[in-house]
């Protein structure tokens, strides 16, 4: 049984000029133990699908699916009580940006701790005990001291294993990262990816990559979902999509990597595809 | 032939930190003597992570802060903006496009204003002229007469660059800094910015300064290439050089940090995935 089975899955939102369509039918599935990586542009609709999955868009989104299912359990029944157990818990999400996703109010470890609190129901005691267990896993020296640091205290890369850390807190069956290491260097970007990785082999779990870096799905999936303008493009492991990538636009977006430029100009996108309607967007490639 | 447009010769930038209640005064060495050379019409590209002092280095070039010590030249002239302050004919000459397009643009200000805004400060031309110079400029980088009495937010994130660009441009400057300029734009975006950079560069004989931590764009588009780390400059030579023959170990690290995307390492990864 897949881990989390999407099938059909649209997303709009409510404007001014009428329903806007992020998502236009996307099905999707992940196997337990799976590393996927949906790669897009901005406006794909990678991050949308997976905050719907989550339950976190605003209230002028509509969701709507055949079947979102995690783990047997139908998401779009549950009573949004019952959804809160299961997200963050069994499901959790790291986001872009990590300085702007923690609460500056308060210490690392209050937010660590937070979760433990909500989910586990965990004494003081162990939820320090288990703070302190969560923040060597992912890395951080010292963690006793470091427990009352606040975010403004900490790099950028050490801000985003903290968001690590209070996402695997409750041990995950899921876990998607949502351009984890865009806003970082690329030394401290190679860090946070194999402490991803090595994390997702130890507990087994899900993980799902949202990125736009070619490179970063290239060091990380097994399977690779490409998405354009709210559709799927294709869907491959990863071997036989950069091997042999069967839609155009993939093709695209693999020239338009500098290192694989010929000559000196770079093909872009739009070079090898004309601008389809955005109605049509899907249908016309 | 070549001309030099640029030259640094060992550039220190410190910051004078005051002391708090508890805490004494503290220096910050952020540049530590650079020196680099470039021609006219080539590329020096800096790398390096944050806080290892490319972008301060930048803002020492562009004129915008004074260098602690060191001397730097442009077309030949030593420059001391904290001396002798800033000519309008020397900012002419240096312009800069900075990393967030979302940021460096004034949302209240229209698109014609935004490029005929430099002409304004720094030169005497009447407004008609000004005009007229900032519609054939947006046709330079690829946007339209209609652009011009729109505000920023009407534009996606390459054009904003675009727009950028086209602002630095307006003077007509020998160089041209660019401070991580297609960073926070997407892969595709990321390629026509980076065409329509180096056509500016072949139609202007433009010299480009060019600031980045990704090294797959830095191969492409740079002639030299400087690695900064802490401050000093690691590594400096051609393009080719650094890139076959990488010396210092930081160079190395950054090398071994980025990600490739090639079948053959891929397969590689795959292959130690099944035996782990």
């Amino acid at each position: 049984m897949s881990l989390l089975e999407i099938k059909n899955l649209t997303v709009s939102f409510d404007t001014a000029a009428g329903p806007f369509m992020a998502v236009q039918g996307i099905d999707l599935a992940i196997e337990p133990r799976e590393v996927l990586a949906i790669v897009g542009e901005s406006g794909s609709g990678k991050s949308v699908a997976m905050l719907a999955v989550m339950g976190l868009l605003p209230n002028t989104a509509t969701v709507k699916a055949d079947r979102m299912a995690f783990d047997g359990v139908d998401l779009l029944e549950l009573s949004p009580s019952e959804r809160r157990k299961i997200v963050g818990k069994d499901i959790s999400m790291i986001f872009q940006e990590p300085i702007a996703s923690l609460n500056p109010c308060f210490t690392v470890g209050f937010q660590i701790e937070e979760v433990l609190r909500f989910h586990m129901g965990m004494d003081r005691a162990q939820r320090r005990a288990r703070a302190i267990e969560l923040m060597k896993l992912v890395g951080i020296a010292d963690p006793e001291e470091r427990l009352s640091s606040f975010p403004h205290q900490m790099s950028g890369g050490q801000c985003q294993r903290v968001m690590i850390a209070i996402a695997i807190a409750c041990n995950p069956k899921l876990l998607i990262a949502d351009e984890p290491t865009t806003a970082l260097d690329v030394t401290i970007q190679k860090q946070i990816l194999d402490l991803l990785v090595s994390l997702q082999a130890k507990y087994g779990m899900g993980l799902i990559m949202i990125t736009h870096n070619m490179g970063v799905v290239a060091e990380t999936a097994d399977r690779v979902i490409v998405q354009y303008k709210g559709r799927k493009m294709e869907e491959a492991d990863v071997l036989s999509l950069f091997e042999s990538p069967k839609s155009n636009y993939t093709r695209a977006l693999l020239s338009a990597l500098p290192e694989n430029a010929v000559g000196d100009r770079l093909p872009t996108v739009s070079d090898m595809m004309f601008e389809p309607a955005p109605s049509a967007a899907g249908a016309a490639l | 032939m070549s001309t030099t447009v640029l030259e640094g010769k060992n550039i220190v930038r410190d910051y004078h930190i005051g002391g708090g209640l508890f805490t004494g005064p503290r220096t910050v060495h952020a540049v530590k003597g650079v020196s680099f050379t470039v021609d006219k019409g080539k590329t020096l590209a800096i790398v390096g992570e944050s806080g290892c002092g490319k972008s301060t280095l930048a803002r020492i070039i562009t004129l915008i802060d004074p260098a602690t010590a060191g001397e730097l030249f442009i077309d030949g002239n030593k420059v001391d903006i904290a001396k002798h302050g800033l000519s309008k004919d020397m900012r002419r000459k240096v312009q800069i496009v900075f990393q967030n397009p979302y940021g460096s643009l004034n949302p209240r200000q229209k698109i014609g204003d935004v490029l005929g805004e430099p002409l304004l400060i720094n030169t005497d031309k009447p407004a008609a002229e000004r005009r007229d110079l900032a519609m054939k400029m947006l046709k330079k980088v690829g946007l339209g007469h209609e652009h011009y009495n729109r505000y920023p937010h009407m534009f996606s994130g390459g054009q904003r660059q675009r727009i950028a660009i086209a602002r630095a441009l307006m003077l007509n400057p020998s160089l041209l800094v660019l401070d991580e300029p297609v960073s926070a734009l997407d892969l595709s975006v990321q390629a026509q910015v980076l065409n329509l950079l180096a056509d500016l560069q072949d139609e202007f004989q433009l010299t480009y300064v060019f600031i980045s931590h990704d090294l797959s764009v830095v191969r492409y588009i740079a002639d030299d290439v400087m690695v900064m780390y802490f401050g000093e400059a690691v590594e400096y030579g051609s393009r080719d050089e650094v890139f076959s023959d990488p010396k210092h170990s930081y160079t190395r690290t950054l090398f071994a940090a980025t990600p490739r995307a090639d079948v053959a390492s891929i397969k590689a990864r795959l292959a130690k995935k099944k035996a782990a």
